[in-house]
């Protein structure tokens, strides 16, 4: 096993703090839905939005090093992992969102009549 | 074998791998990564489909808006906040427990256990009573010909619109008929539940009720709420009625976007599904523990595997929570 063996029940206990108040946070701003944020649009998708999913990659980071022990990981170990599902994932994300933004298009500017 | 032997000895105990790491911790962060690759196709399917819906998707935040002892309270997202908190919970407990095993502290590593267990069964409850709500709806919709669900509004005293039930409006009018039934059809078949109030019985209740207006799917980008028609062009849509939705299920729920509800079943579903399997997995470490399996192997790496499960299941909840309620 790589990593130490001494206690880290504080350290466990502080993650513990930093993932409820970002959850907090997002619920927050989920319910009062500040204008500023909410109206404004950067990449086709509001600002609000973008602030969720960064708080959310935060909360995922925290869960995988500090519970799932990523950091007590040999590095090329932890690569392997992390870098594989990370590449992946934003692939995925970018060919499949952009399509589906197309098919929007196609819908709305098209003379079919799909939802009336 | 001769010279190319390598040392197979722990190939399958799960004894000392490579990278520092033994072959079954790195199994089971090799699992994690397909099975997160697989929760991304849902989630980006869902994207897609949001995506290519975008103007007329339901807003999450009128769906889920249920607490439970505050009926008819518009509570959004509180719950669903609970139950992260249920689960990040469950993940603490999980990782003390893990953190234990390291000390060889046995009967703590057990509480531990059982506590991770206990949450475990809350949030699937939680789960329960989330789908519940989702399947049997609130206020009710009918769908148009054209696929298209129109809810039902009034101007409230604030001047905001708010829903109203169709069970508010709708006419009682004598055209009752009994569920047909397996036990009673001439050729045993059975037909879906029939709605409470049937199509013409909401026109008519429509027609009555002058302060009640059409509310259809597309969202207004100025306002980003769903748009409410007036009452003449209201008579007009909902003269192309088909079906009465009530609720929520594979064909078609009241929310709006058909794919809606086919993903909130499949995705939580999924999820849901793997908190059930982690919940079992860890029942039977947690008895392996008691009986003293780990105290003798002298090593408590099962529990960290089983652990690396769990905080998995806790990472995938956390998406899910983003993309289904939050964004």
């Amino acid at each position: 096993m790589a990593h130490a063996h001494e206690s880290n029940t504080k350290r466990i206990w502080i993650v513990f703090g930093i993932l409820s108040v970002i959850t907090i946070v997002e619920v927050l701003f989920g319910i009062y839905k500040p204008k500023s944020l909410y109206f404004n649009n950067f990449l086709s998708m509001n600002l609000l939005n973008w602030l969720f999913i960064i708080l959310t990659v935060v909360k995922a980071y925290y869960i995988t090093w500090a519970f799932m022990h990523m950091e007590g990981e040999k590095k090329w170990f932890r690569r392997s992992i992390v870098w594989t599902v990370v590449f992946l994932i934003l692939y995925l994300c970018f060919i499949i969102l952009i399509e589906g933004g197309y098919v929007f298009d196609v819908y709305k500017t098209g003379f079919i009549k799909w939802n009336f | 074998m001769g010279a190319t032997v390598i040392s197979n000895e722990h190939a399958l105990d799960g004894g000392p791998g490579p990278l520092g790491a033994t072959y079954g911790k790195m199994m089971m962060w090799f699992f994690i990564l397909s099975d997160a690759l697989t929760f991304s196709g849902f989630l980006a399917a869902y994207g897609f489909s949001r995506f290519k819906f975008i103007e007329t998707w339901p807003i999450a935040d009128e769906v889920f808006n249920h607490f439970p002892f505050a009926h008819g309270v518009d509570a959004p997202m509180y719950y669903v906040a609970l139950m992260t908190f249920i689960l990040i919970f469950s993940s603490v407990t999980m990782v003390l427990a893990v953190d234990a095993g390291h000390h060889m502290k046995k009967n703590k590593v057990a509480v531990y256990m059982a506590l991770t267990i206990v949450g475990g069964f809350i949030f699937l409850g939680s789960q329960a009573w989330e789908w519940k709500n989702f399947i049997k709806g609130e206020f009710g919709a009918v769908e148009t010909s054209g696929g298209s669900i129109l809810q039902f509004v009034k101007k409230g005293e604030d001047g905001n619109y708010e829903r109203v039930k169709l069970a508010d409006f709708a006419a009682v009018l004598p055209e009752d008929r009994t569920q047909h039934s397996r036990n009673n059809g001439v050729w045993f078949m059975d037909e879906a539940t029939i709605p409470s109030h049937s199509a013409n019985e909401i026109i008519q209740g429509f027609k009555a009720h002058e302060n009640i207006l059409v509310r259809v799917e597309t969202i207004d980008p100025t306002t980003k709420k769903k748009v409410v028609l007036s009452r003449e062009e209201s008579i007009k849509r909902l003269a192309d009625t088909k079906y009465v939705v009530e609720g929520a299920n594979l064909v078609r729920n009241e929310y709006g976007s058909k794919l809606f509800a086919n993903f909130f079943f499949f995705i939580t579903g999924f999820h849901g599904f793997h908190v059930f399997t982690g919940v079992l997995i860890n029942i039977i470490i947690f008895f392996n523990v008691l009986l003293g399996t780990y105290e003798k192997r002298k090593s408590y790496e099962m529990v960290e595997k089983v652990g690396l499960y769990w905080h998995f299941v806790d990472l995938v909840w956390v998406f899910v929570f983003t993309f289904f309620y939050l964004v």
